[in-house]
């Protein structure tokens, strides 16, 4: 085999505070060849990101650096400042997170792409022109000619990041760096993103790092990858090895605490605990407080296990990976416990099963003004909600699902009264709720709550946890009468916190744990309905696991009917007993979930479910894949007639003329609103050639 | 109540880390502490001399004696306690109204934050002394009349900083939560909003007390404050200056307490943004202290 183009060795960065030093990199090796794509997965922390800064030397200066990375013939630590910026750029190329502040916004798009090439003076200024259109045309913009003087904020943001994938192999590196490259994108645009960057790198020859921290884009794109944790590579090898036969139990606990959207709903093994911090390490395995196989084994306290071979090409960092049998079952992890006893004491079983439905919502339009000019005066509105339908029974789970900006935040928010509807109807256990006055809604919202996203941001910084959960007893002033502190503190025993903790703030908490907080706070008014604002995604992956099997537990335990809004489909399909699919402002799509993930009949609902990543390299290379064109259109300006028209590769002049309507079709399991419903089967082959275009 | 006394001894100590800001605490408690229990004292403001008229700094009189041979110093500390009870009365009753009309105001939007925020720029566009001069001109010259002038002109301070903050906050899931759990706008702008508030408020009273203090001095020597023979440090310094070859002490010493006041006032409040900016940043999404 040829030389590798990159060579890291005993890699350490160290961070200098004030008065401590934190390791985020401790002792890193790894080898890139070209026309490889190495991937590089971890959690928060895991010093995944500090590595690829390190490669590039872009750390910040309070960074010590050990080790050394060889890049062709530069050794990046010890080089001067001239020869590495010669380094970038020409043999080197970046893609970050976020393409909306990785360009320059008062800079054409064309001259940013070429602005390396030209640094470097390998392209002339008479060819800059020309070389950058051919640049764009490399990563599938539309219309590069015309596009290449227009601007960043005239870009979407797939487009943006297909940019900045051109920037990167302007100078035609050997090695690309990419950053988490479609962590900020949709599922459909990401498939677009992913697949530009697997061609380039294709044709172009040159290696990629690819680093993120899901495990679907992996499998999807890697050929060799790097598991990290806790500053060290705890586990490398074959993408096909890694994932097939993990040999570190972080790798396989991962791999397991994953929901699938190829899998039934069988239930998640979370991985115990949060993620090591090197700030806190206390040496040993720094995994061992959350192993299934340490089992308090002394050798794992004292010394940290270092990589080796275990098989042909696969290294692992665990004293006994040979116990790792394929199969061998993890423990259980010890967040799994649930529901204790003491729920059901607290709170009445649920009732038998009530006919009808508990939530329903009727033609729900949800229209904002868009103003502008000196009076403020209405332009135009933005239907961010437009004709929303359905209904919610006691007891299940409805998944609502879509991609940023269709509506259903707003649909959840609306439904719990925090935003006015502009038309339709809500009905909450057979009464209306659409237009109540304030004390009436405050009646009805004891019976439905709602946890959001984001755990830093909705908890109140300045309470302590046992009163934010405390609160909506306080608000309804039946504090006493629910049974006051011991209530309180029963709650966080049902959310798996200890009473210990009653009196910590939210930023003593970690991530996970903050959410815990939020459920707790929306169970303590006893509700029925929960409605669940992607009550998930801004948790790392290991946790994930932990709180959707909270979920779950406590919707057998206390009969809770919950709205779950994700754009996550695997979550989705995991939890949930049914899922509606929006786009733009109405639902497309309505099934059980196995009728809806099995035999989707509408070609949204086909292509999202085809764009996401499954965490199994084989299932990469037998899956078609439909890659939708163009972005989400501007709720503002939608379309005639079928709001997907534009995108769609079964649409006809019918589309475009006229709207389906959301219903039944004869012979189908689902509920869809399209004209062509069916199928995808059916008529396979033009519709790959229509779509892959 | 035991939290916010921990945190408040927790920002004290990062406070008083900052030299500069603990010499100004030093030297306003020594003034307030004079200022408090100068009626213990066995001096007399009022008592005339004049064999001892405009004497310099001795032994029997630290800082000298005025024209009517009352001692300067004696009369500082009890000027000290016009000025600092005028700042005091005048940050309340700016905080009293600019507070609640910027929480209004940002809270609700719309038509209230319309009215209220150009009533603010009408305070705004009046310059302070002009305005303070035109108020004493029609209720006469008093240290209420002083008191009330200065207050007015911190209204809209207080009104954009509270505004501000407000809407920074107004759109926070935090806030959204409350109101999802089912909570009336008192309670979310009085329960939530307005508690999450306090840290730039805190800055903007010790910003306004050193404001107040200077402009209270202002309309002294403009000769419309407090009426004599009540000592103030700006009455000193106007009839000091018609003294200046004679005895340059009796107008220099009382304006380098006034000017030691300010920047004292000044360094603490500059000091004080820093210690909460950091405080919010940890209270925001950093991790740095965690639940085992």
């Amino acid at each position: 085999m040829s030389d590798p183009i990159l060579s890291v060795r005993a890699l350490e960065v160290t961070f200098a505070g004030t008065g401590v030093s934190v390791p985020a990199v401790r002792g890193v090796d790894f080898d890139v060849w070209p026309n490889e794509v190495l991937g590089i997965v971890g959690e928060s922390g895991s010093g995944k990101s500090v590595t690829a800064l390190a490669l590039s030397g872009l750390l910040p200066p309070n960074a010590r650096v050990g080790g050394s990375i060889r890049l062709g013939s530069v050794d990046v630590t010890t080089a001067a400042p001239e020869a590495l910026r010669q380094m970038r750029g020409r043999d080197v190329g970046m893609v970050f997170q976020d393409p909306t502040t990785s360009l320059n916004p008062v800079l054409p798009i064309g001259r940013q792409v070429i602005e390396g090439q030209v640094a470097h003076g390998t392209v002339t200024a008479q060819n800059a022109r020309a070389r950058a259109v051919e640049l764009l045309r490399e990563v599938d913009i539309p219309d590069p000619a015309g596009r290449v003087n227009q601007f960043p904020h005239q870009f979407s943001g797939g487009m943006r990041q297909r940019a900045v994938i051109a920037m990167a192999m302007s100078g035609r590196p050997q090695l690309i760096i990419a950053d988490e490259p479609t962590t900020a994108l949709d599922v459909t645009v990401q498939a677009q993103v992913l697949s530009v960057l697997a061609r380039r790198q294709a044709e172009s020859g040159a290696a990629v790092i690819l680093i993120t921290h899901d495990l679907g884009v992996i499998a999807e794109m890697a050929h060799r990858v790097a598991v990290m944790y806790a500053g060290r590579i705890v586990e490398s090898g074959k993408v096909g090895d890694i994932f097939k036969r993990p040999s570190h139990p972080y790798t396989m606990a991962l791999l397991k605490s994953l929901p699938r959207i190829d899998a039934g709903g069988e239930r998640l093994v979370p991985i115990p605990g949060t993620p090591a911090t090197p700030a806190e390490l206390q040496g040993g395995c720094p995994f061992r407080p959350r192993c299934a196989i340490a089992n308090g084994r002394a050798r794992c306290a004292e010394a940290e296990p270092a990589l080796r071979a275990v098989g042909d090409s696969q290294f692992s960092a665990c004293h006994f990976a040979e116990e790792l049998a394929p199969g061998a079952p993890p423990r259980a992890g010890d967040d799994d416990a649930g529901a204790p006893a003491i729920v059901t004491a607290l709170q009445a079983p649920p009732k038998a099963a009530e006919d009808g439905d508990l939530l329903a919502v009727d033609d729900l339009h949800v229209h904002f003004p868009i103003r502008a000019g000196m009076l403020r005066r209405r332009v135009g509105w933005v239907r961010a909600v437009n004709g929303v339908s359905l209904s919610v029974r006691a007891g299940e789970t409805l998944g609502l699902v879509g991609e940023s900006g269709c509506g259903k935040t707003t649909t959840g928010r609306t439904i719990m009264g925090l935003i006015p509807p502009s038309g339709g109807r809500i009905t909450f256990a057979g009464q209306d709720i659409t237009n109540l006055t304030r004390s009436d809604m405050r009646r009805v919202r004891r019976h439905m709550q709602y946890v959001f996203q984001d755990p830093y941001a909705s908890l109140n910084p300045i309470k302590t946890a046992g009163d934010i959960v405390a609160e909506p007893l306080r608000i309804h002033g039946i504090y006493d009468e629910m049974g006051g502190a011991a209530r309180i503190g029963a709650l966080f025993e049902m959310v798996g916190l200890s009473r210990q903790h009653l009196n910590r703030y939210p930023r003593e908490f970690s991530g996970g744990q903050k959410q815990r907080i939020g459920i707790a706070r929306a169970l303590a008014l006893q509700p029925r309905l929960l409605i669940l604002d992607e009550p998930v995604a801004a948790l790392d992956v290991s946790i994930q696991a932990q709180i959707i099997n909270l979920l779950q537990d406590l919707q057998r335990e206390l009969g809770l009917a919950y709205l779950f809004i994700a754009h996550d489909l695997s979550v989705v399909r995991h939890i949930s007993d049914r899922v509606a699919v929006m786009y733009l402002g109405r639902i497309v799509e309505e099934a059980g979930k196995t009728a809806l993930f099995e035999t989707p009949n509408h070609p949204y609902t086909q292509s999202l479910l085809s764009a996401v990543p499954v965490p199994d390299p084989d299932v990469r290379s037998k899956r078609r894949r439909i890659v939708l064109q163009g972005e989400i259109p501007n709720p503002a300006r939608p379309p005639s007639g079928c709001t997907f028209h534009p995108r769609c590769f079964r649409a006809t002049d019918l589309c475009s003329a006229e709207a389906p309507a959301f219903e039944m079709r004869p012979g189908l399991a689902t509920r869809s609103a399209c004209h062509h419903a069916g199928p995808l089967a059916a008529a396979a082959p033009a519709e790959t050639a229509g779509a892959s275009a | 109540m035991s939290g916010a006394a921990t945190r408040a001894l927790g920002m004290a100590k990062r406070l008083f880390r900052n030299k500069g800001a603990l010499a100004g605490f030093a030297f306003i408690a020594t003034v307030t502490l004079l200022a408090a229990f100068a009626g213990f004292l066995p001096f007399d403001p009022l008592a005339q001399n004049i064999v001892e008229s405009l004497e310099g700094p001795s032994a029997a009189h630290w800082f000298g004696t005025d024209e009517l041979g009352r001692d300067i110093m004696v009369r500082v500390v009890y000027g000290a306690r016009t000025s600092l009870l005028t700042a005091a009365g005048a940050v309340a009753i700016a905080a009293a109204i600019g507070i609640p009309m910027g929480l209004v105001a940002g809270f609700f939007g719309g038509w209230r934050d319309a009215v209220l925020m150009r009533l603010v720029d009408v305070l705004l566009a009046l310059p302070g002394i002009l305005f303070a001069m035109a108020l004493i001109a029609v209720i006469g010259r008093s240290q209420m009349a002083a008191l009330v002038a200065v207050g007015v002109h911190g209204i809209p301070g207080f009104a954009r900083i509270t505004r501000a903050q407000v809407l920074s906050l107004r759109k926070r899931d935090f806030v959204t939560a409350v109101e999802a759990l089912g909570a009336s706008s008192t309670y979310s702008m009085f329960r939530t909003v307005l508690p999450n508030s306090w840290s730039p408020i805190l800055v903007q009273v010790v910003v306004l007390s050193s404001v107040a203090i200077l402009l209270e001095a202002a309309l002294a020597f403009l000769g419309v404050g407090i009426p004599p023979p009540t000592p103030s440090w700006g009455e000193m310094l106007r009839t000091g200056k018609s003294y200046l070859y004679e005895a340059p002490y009796y107008a220099v010493l009382p304006g380098l307490v006034l000017t030691l006041t300010i920047l004292s006032l000044d360094t603490i409040g500059r000091a004080l943004s820093v210690v909460l900016e950091d405080r919010q940043m940890i209270g925001g999404d950093t991790k740095l202290e965690r639940v085992p």
